[in-house]
């Protein structure tokens, strides 16, 4: 564990080693990166942009950016922390996320993001767009009112399965999360124990009959900001 | 403010399920120090039906979904110098918002006409003149009217009320710790 790779975030210097992501320095560093996408043990995306940092003065994603020695990046400030409550929010409102029945509360990455921002409500106005559930999976429930494309299904499942249940299909606003099936979960050979349901940040991938086991109160972001794990770590330790 | 010199506040629930209203009432013991710092005025908590002045705070539970919430919520932005938007469906709706995909004659047709439990030889929808109409969806407040403090959740807990009157009542800014903020 020699460090070759110096850098500052906020300030502080990060030692890391050459190939690492500014991500990766960090958390071993014990300075979160707020992020969605990214997910341990899959292929970073760069596609949330939550973990956007600056760079020398550039947005860049710090899940897909290489350290490099010298480097100046902002994390925590307020220039940086406004622009990911936006992201955050945005992503509230064109979704349908009903966290009041959502069996995903409280264990939640979108929303302990929230919490950890303290949005209150977003600024953008809700577009209630029009989503389709699949049930037809014994074992596994997608919601696409839930979903944020982050794709760490698709690349768990590609990736780690080996299966390639989920992609990406359309464009823009009409860009969704699609099963390889002539039409249903049920048809793909997804099981319950797969990588691909694990990994879901929110609740559009869930498994079936498992809801609501652990009270309010003792779930995963109730009483401490997700991240905070990280921040608490002594430096190297992960 | 009422003669005592009291602030006022008032109270409704929109399209809402009373429910925040209920967290409001499970501030406990604290309801006595409550009524002591403030006076009540149009809320279902004493019943009366209009303002009789101006208000310091106007709480609002439940979005928008017929005309006369858009009445009423106005009716709250002019009487109220600070408007708080209590509960998830006075943010984004909330559970009446689950319609907001379908269109109204659907919605109409299942609660009136084709639902399991309906019972409507004549296939009438009511449409008395009493009855307000239904606005084509669900609308978050801050959609309708200036909303200036938000308090999520459903029910928003009783300690996140409390601070956050207390705090406004205090004139200090409304901030709540990690645990008070939730969205469930």
């Amino acid at each position: 564990m020699s460090a070759t790779v110096e850098f500052t975030i906020d300030g502080k210097e990060i030692p890391a080693q050459p190939g690492q992501t500014i991500l990766e320095a960090a958390q071993q560093a014990g300075v979160y990166i707020p992020r969605l996408c990214w997910c341990k043990g899959l292929v970073p995306h760069g596609s949330c942009r939550v973990c956007t940092v600056l760079v020398n003065g550039r947005p860049q994603a710090a899940c897909t950016q290489p350290v490099a020695p010298g480097v100046v990046v902002e994390n925590n400030t307020e220039k940086v922390t406004a622009l990911r409550r936006n992201i955050i929010e945005m992503l509230f409102v064109e979704g349908n996320h009903f966290c009041m029945f959502c069996e995903k509360s409280g264990n939640c990455e979108l929303q302990a993001l929230a919490y950890r921002f303290g949005i209150t409500a977003p600024k953008y106005p809700y577009l209630f767009p029009q989503r389709d559930v699949d049930a037809s999976h014994p074992d596994v429930l997608l919601d696409r009112n839930r979903c944020i494309l982050c794709g760490r299904c698709v690349r768990a499942s590609r990736d780690v399965d080996g299966k390639h249940v989920f992609d990406f299909v359309g464009r823009g606003p009409h860009k969704r999360i699609a099963v390889n099936a002539a039409a249903r979960l049920a048809e793909t050979d997804l099981k319950v124990a797969d990588k691909a349901v694990e990994v879901c940040p929110v609740g559009a991938i869930l498994k079936k009959r498992v809801g609501y086991a652990v009270p309010v109160g003792q779930r995963q972001y109730d009483q401490q900001p997700i991240g905070s794990d990280i921040e608490a770590a002594p430096a190297g330790g992960r | 403010m009422s003669q005592n010199g009291k602030p006022k506040v008032a109270t409704t629930s929109l399209a809402g399920c009373f429910g925040c209203h209920m967290s409001l009432l499970d501030i406990d013991d604290r309801i006595l120090k409550l009524v002591e710092l403030v006076d009540f005025d149009k809320s279902p908590v004493d019943d009366i039906k209009e303002f009789t002045g101006r208000c310091a705070v106007g709480l609002i539970e439940g979005g928008c979904c017929n005309e006369e919430n858009v009445r009423v919520l106005r009716d709250f932005r002019a009487h109220c110098d600070i408007l708080i938007a209590v509960g998830d469906c006075a943010t984004m709706g909330g559970i009446p918002a689950l319609r907001n995909n379908i269109p109204l004659q659907e919605c109409y047709d299942e609660a009136y006409r084709n639902g399991p439990t309906v019972y409507n030889p004549s296939g009438r929808i009511p449409d008395d003149p009493e009855l307000p109409l239904l606005l084509n969806r669900v609308y978050p407040i801050q959609e309708v009217v200036k909303i200036d403090y938000f308090l999520p959740g459903c029910p928003p807990p009783a300690d996140t009320l409390w601070a956050a009157l207390t705090a406004l009542l205090g004139n200090q800014p409304v901030q709540l710790p990690y645990g008070l903020l939730k969205y469930d």
